[in-house]
């Protein structure tokens, strides 16, 4: 009966992942599928690589945040726990002065409070802030202070998609789960323009991206049976080699800074990732013990009954 | 409950308050002298499980409520708050948002050990309907959960369901207005979600009482699918019964910790991390893998009022299964033709919810191409186009138009036969209420059971004299 039961269920599961495959292509969208790289933060013990979260802030800082927000985010975040610019305070004993540095705190160290954190301040003083002077109800600037959130290019909609030629920047806060594929897909997406193949004739304004869902029949010019994977983006490719000088030496290629900043957009995206895997682990073990004493216990109980 | 209380009250305190109010009795008969049959296997801890997933709900969700802002313009950054800023609110809303997936695994594999099993039939038909009445508020609980990230999903999934109330003939246009509490889903739509998402789970928790009452009236089914006949076919619930369900609750909650640590946005729609917008119409709209068999359903009657008839039928025909099985014999283990049925319905289901993550036109066949033959004044055969899809053969045939120059007069189209996602909807629509309005009440009257044994003891020891039955209960 069970080996009959398999044998039906594994030709069920056969019938169910054949039929995709046996699907004909019809005017459904397609793209090319992204490569998926090894991330630091993948697997259950994933941790972020600091070095790289301050590298892709800095295109974020240098060539996103010119057109895309990111709501979500205060400039504190960065000195938060796990964030990119974590700081830890020691108190040098020659000196008795208090010296920073970037990194989690470790033997002696003290941990800095995000809004005290002296990286974080001096990232949200480049930026303005509007405020209403409550003496005289007029509207004044002053400098972003750690609890600000991140700095809006765009006073509203309109403004945006205006110098956009009509099309809104996504906001990108969780950019990378709000779209299948995650940090893989950001990143084939912003380093993986190609020239468009000839016969597509792109619209104006308007680009070609091989990881780019969409349904180009209608820019097409070949032949029709052979409609080239991808979409258009109004958003021109921005990563070009040696776009940024990275304060940490390394060599800017198109890949290695859309490398950065997508794993930039999956901390901000996920910022409690460490947190969450590392306590996962824990509560696996905890559950595991937990399960195997249950498990013994019952087996004592049942020992005399037969079931 | 089924015989005497055996509770004897050991302090002075407890005599006291037994001649008051006898809820250490009620406890005490209900969950540990309560006899449970000795051969219930992992199934029967379903039961427990769900109790779990109940609890789990209700206090994460209590906690998201003190936070949660249930306005459209801040719902969606409110819970992004949650995961960010507020203590554990990651963990608290993880949780949850798994923990429903969680709950209706737990449930479909509870409903369908009670359909194997035979759970339903007499004398436990209300116990299978307070179910069913269970199953159906989950369903409406967590469809106007799903609503409140208000994300993308959440709001076009609004429309879609509740878009569902309108094609009730004459009253459906002023109940859908009614309901959402404007002409679109807006922010007054999302105000009762909310008050109703909250109010619901206590409904669900007060028709879990009468479920587990009615449960300890007629007594646990169990595998053999025959009645406990004597102290022999029992065991005392505390600690056999209890020990048990642990054992299925903590494998349960390894599992549950998997999705919430691990990978707790795969059971979800990336799309549902975009802002609700009503400008912006997603690719495509679906619900929750858990809602997905009944709207293939739903999509694979062409009319839409039938549609809606058709996937409330769906869950109606639930309620009527104690009158629709006609077999004498309970358990499927002693139905060797139902077994296959069985298997065969199981497959129906998962079947469905596959039907119902893909797009309706999804071609699964097709028999060679789409092929349009061009004609010249006399009729006769000049070239021929084709493609994989009618999109292509068109454009082909423009390009071969031009080609020929004005010898061409007229056009011959070829539809090949084509099998796609509706097609197959249809077929396995059928099946689902076939499975209950043909197969349940005919194999019944038609079927030769096996040897069903004559007690539990005997079900489990098979004629051998019965082993040492628990200090407990001796």
């Amino acid at each position: 009966m069970l080996r009959k039961l398999i044998t039906a269920l594994s030709l069920a599961l056969g019938l169910a992942f054949a039929a995709p495959l046996a699907g004909v292509a019809n005017a459904e969208t397609k793209a090319r599928h992204p490569h998926p790289l090894a991330w630091s933060f993948n697997g259950p013990l994933g941790t972020f690589d600091r070095a790289q979260l301050q590298r892709g802030f800095q295109i974020y800082k240098e060539v996103c945040a010119a057109c895309h927000s990111m709501s979500q985010l205060t400039y504190r975040n960065l000195g938060e726990k796990g964030g990119p610019f974590e700081a830890a305070a020691h108190r040098n004993a020659e000196t008795g002065e208090i010296e920073y540095k970037i990194g989690a705190p470790h033997d002696g160290d003290r941990a800095v409070d995000a809004n005290d954190n002296p990286f974080v301040k001096a990232i949200a003083a480049d930026y303005e802030v509007e405020e209403i002077d409550p003496q005289t109800g007029d509207v004044v600037t002053r400098k972003a202070r750690p609890s600000d959130r991140f700095h809006n290019p765009f006073k509203n909609e309109g403004l945006a998609r205006g110098a956009n030629g009509g099309a809104l920047p996504p906001d990108l806060s969780v950019i990378t789960k709000a779209r299948r594929g995650g940090a893989d897909y950001i990143h084939a997406l912003i380093g993986g323009y190609e020239a468009p193949p000839p016969g597509l004739e792109v619209p104006p304004g308007k680009y070609f991206n091989p990881y780019l869902h969409g349904d180009l029949s209608a820019f097409w010019k070949g032949d029709p049976a052979k409609v080239p994977e991808g979409g258009v983006i109004a958003m021109p490719q921005q990563l070009f080699e040696d776009r940024v000088v990275y304060a940490d030496g390394t060599a800017a290629t198109v890949d290695q800074m859309s490398r950065d900043v997508s794993a930039f957009l999956t901390w901000a995206s996920d910022p409690k990732l460490e947190e969450r895997k590392s306590l996962g682990l824990q509560v696996m073990i905890y559950l595991l013990v937990l399960g195997v004493l249950v498990y013994l216990s019952y087996r004592q109980v049942w020992k005399s009954v037969k079931h | 409950m089924s015989g005497e209380s055996t509770y004897k009250p050991g302090s002075g305190f407890e005599r006291w308050l037994d001649a008051r109010l006898p809820i250490v009795r009620l406890a005490h008969d209900s969950f540990v002298a309560y006899p449970t049959p000795r051969n219930l296997n992992y199934w029967w801890t379903f039961g427990a499980i769900l109790s779990f997933c109940l609890v789990v709900q209700i206090l994460t969700g209590v906690i998201l409520a003190m936070h949660y802002i249930p306005n459209a313009a801040m719902a969606f950054d409110s819970v992004q708050r949650i995961r960010r800023d507020i203590n554990f609110g990651w963990l608290i809303q993880s949780v949850h948002a798994v923990g429903a997936s969680m709950f209706f695994l737990a449930a479909y594999i509870h409903m369908f050990r009670g359909l194997y099993y035979g759970s339903y039939k007499a004398p436990r038909e209300i116990l299978w309907i307070l179910g069913c009445v269970i199953y159906l508020l989950m369903i409406i609980t967590a469809f106007m959960g799903y609503v409140l990230p208000w994300g993308q999903m959440s709001f076009w999934g609004a429309t879609v369901i509740t878009n569902i109330l309108g094609a009730v003939p004459v009253v459906g246009e002023p109940i859908l207005y009614w309901v959402r509490g404007g002409f679109a889903v807006e922010n007054a739509s999302l105000n009762r979600f909310f008050s109703l998402h909250y109010l619901l789970p206590f409904v669900i928790a007060g028709v879990v009482v009468l479920h587990v009452w009615a449960l300890h009236v007629a007594g646990q089914n169990n595998p053999a699918g025959v009645e406990p006949k004597s102290k022999e076919d029992t065991v005392p619930f505390t600690p056999h019964a209890t020990l048990k369900d642990a054992v299925g609750v903590t494998l349960f909650a390894m599992m549950f910790a998997y999705f919430v640590f691990y990978m707790p946005d795969s059971l979800g729609d990336p799309e549902n991390y975009n802002k609700a917008n009503p400008l912006v119409t997603p690719p495509e709209i679906v619900p929750e893998w858990y809602l997905l068999p009944f709207y293939a359903i739903l999509r694979a009657v062409p009319d839409k009022f039938l549609g809606v008839v058709a996937m409330f039928g769906a869950i109606a025909v639930l309620f009527a299964l104690p009158w629709l099985d006609t077999s004498k014999v309970r358990s499927m283990r002693y139905r060797p033709v139902a077994r296959w049925f069985y298997i065969a319905f199981v497959l129906v289901c998962i079947g469905l919810g596959w039907c119902g993550a893909q797009t309706p036109d999804k071609v699964i066949y097709q028999a060679g191409n789409y092929r349009i033959e061009l004609r010249d004044a006399g009729n006769k055969p000049l070239a021929i186009a084709q493609g994989r899809t009618a999109d292509i053969a068109e454009r082909v045939m423009q390009q071969e138009v031009t080609r020929l120059g004005g010898a061409v007069r007229s056009l011959q189209r070829e539809t090949p036969f084509r099998f796609d996602v509706t097609a197959l909807s249809q077929i396995l629509s059928f099946f689902y209420f076939a499975f209950f309005l043909l197969v349940l009440p005919l194999l019944g009257l038609r079927e030769r059971p096996d040897r069903v044994p004559e007690t539990i003891a005997k079900s489990v020891l098979g004629g051998r004299p019965a082993a040492a039955i628990p200090k407990a209960e001796a």
